[in-house]
């Protein structure tokens, strides 16, 4: 790997430094609802190693205690880290010259929080060398992927200190609730979120949480559709 | 309920796989280019598609009170999603949503 020049490093390190705020109360809490559902520390932290995602790793989670099949499990927590996919797409023409290994690490790292940093910083600056640009995507790693890790552990011993009855089971609820609630700014994604609620209870009895799959399914294309129609009369009107 | 340890050993390098090669994708492997507009406009809707509907259950019949409602975690899904909505906040709408379900246990 080549030397990162360590100003853009530094810059990296401060733009992310801000969702320390959100990382570590978020990965001790899936410490404490993972160990509460039997996982042994050892399975916690390789859940918050192997996936590195937070939403995902909460869904999947949930949907094994439900005793959802392997195939529904997967289908719902990847569908849920296809944002990743965005990510990846915005990244490429920045990041995307260089060598192979830096840009499988790099994709290892690829979070929220990193990219959020790093597309405003590019979209900023976007005559940034190379060198530099990479230095400040690992800058933004660094306050946040060690933090993950640990905050994982450190909730893990917590969960295994607390009693089971202390309705820990909601905690994903409210977690879900307080991640889709900001998401709400706009009609579109106010019609995805009620057709997703609406579908999965009318839906409930399918068997294997397939009901929710058909209702994700629904929602994103009710949620485009309304973005669609709203950009036709915002054209008409003109 | 506990999870089964085959579920979680199938599950974790799958999905951890999975992930990764999400991440990968554009990045490592299908470079410099644009994704379509009409797969992006889906995939903006990805989270408040499947994130509401993987808890609605949970919150209208929690299993913990074996699946009858409970006012004390209605009032508490109903005070985060307020908090998360007006203060978009994620985290004080966890707490806010935390400090309304064991106030309202303890009362009720």
């Amino acid at each position: 790997m080549m030397t990162l020049p360590r100003s853009a490093l530094l810059r990296g390190c401060l733009a992310s430094a801000p969702f320390v705020i959100v990382v570590v109360p978020f990965a001790v809490l899936f410490g404490v609802v993972a160990t509460e559902a039997g996982l042994d520390l050892l399975q916690v932290l390789l859940f918050s190693v192997s996936i590195f995602a937070g939403a995902s790793q909460f869904a999947a989670l949930q949907l094994m205690q439900d005793q959802a099949p392997v195939l529904i499990i997967l289908a719902t927590s990847l569908a849920v880290n296809l944002r990743l996919l965005m990510y990846s797409v915005a990244m490429a023409p920045h990041l995307g010259q260089a060598p192979l290994g830096t840009r499988a690490l790099m994709a290892y790292f690829l979070v929220d929080q990193s990219f959020a940093a790093s597309q405003a910083e590019f979209e900023a600056r976007p005559d940034l060398p190379l060198s530099e640009k990479l230095a400040f995507f690992f800058g933004t790693v660094i306050p946040i992927a060690p933090l993950w890790f640990i905050s994982t552990m450190v909730g893990a011993m917590l969960g295994q200190a607390i009693p089971p009855d202390y309705a820990i089971d909601f905690a994903v609820p409210i977690t879900f609730l307080a991640i889709t609630a900001p998401m709400l700014r706009s009609l579109p994604h106010i019609v995805a979120a009620a057709v997703s609620i609406i579908l999965t209870l009318a839906l409930v009895w399918l068997p294997y949480g397939t009901g929710l799959l058909v209702a994700a399914v629904l929602a994103m294309a009710a949620g485009a559709g309304v973005e669609v129609l709203l950009e036709r009369r915002r054209s008409h009107d003109r | 309920m506990t999870v089964d340890p085959i579920v979680y050993w199938i599950t974790i390098p799958v999905l951890g796989a999975g992930t990764f090669l999400l991440r990968f994708s554009f990045l490592g492997l299908l470079g410099n280019r644009p994704l379509p507009s009409p797969m992006r406009r889906v995939l903006r809707y990805t989270a408040v598609g499947i994130l509401p509907g993987l808890i609605a259950p949970a919150v209208l019949w929690p299993p913990a009170t074996d699946g009858v409602t409970d006012p004390a975690r209605l009032a508490a899904a109903c005070v985060t999603l307020l908090v998360g909505i007006f203060a978009r906040s994620v985290i004080g709408a966890i707490l806010a949503g935390g400090v309304t379900l064991y106030l309202s246990l303890w009362l009720l």
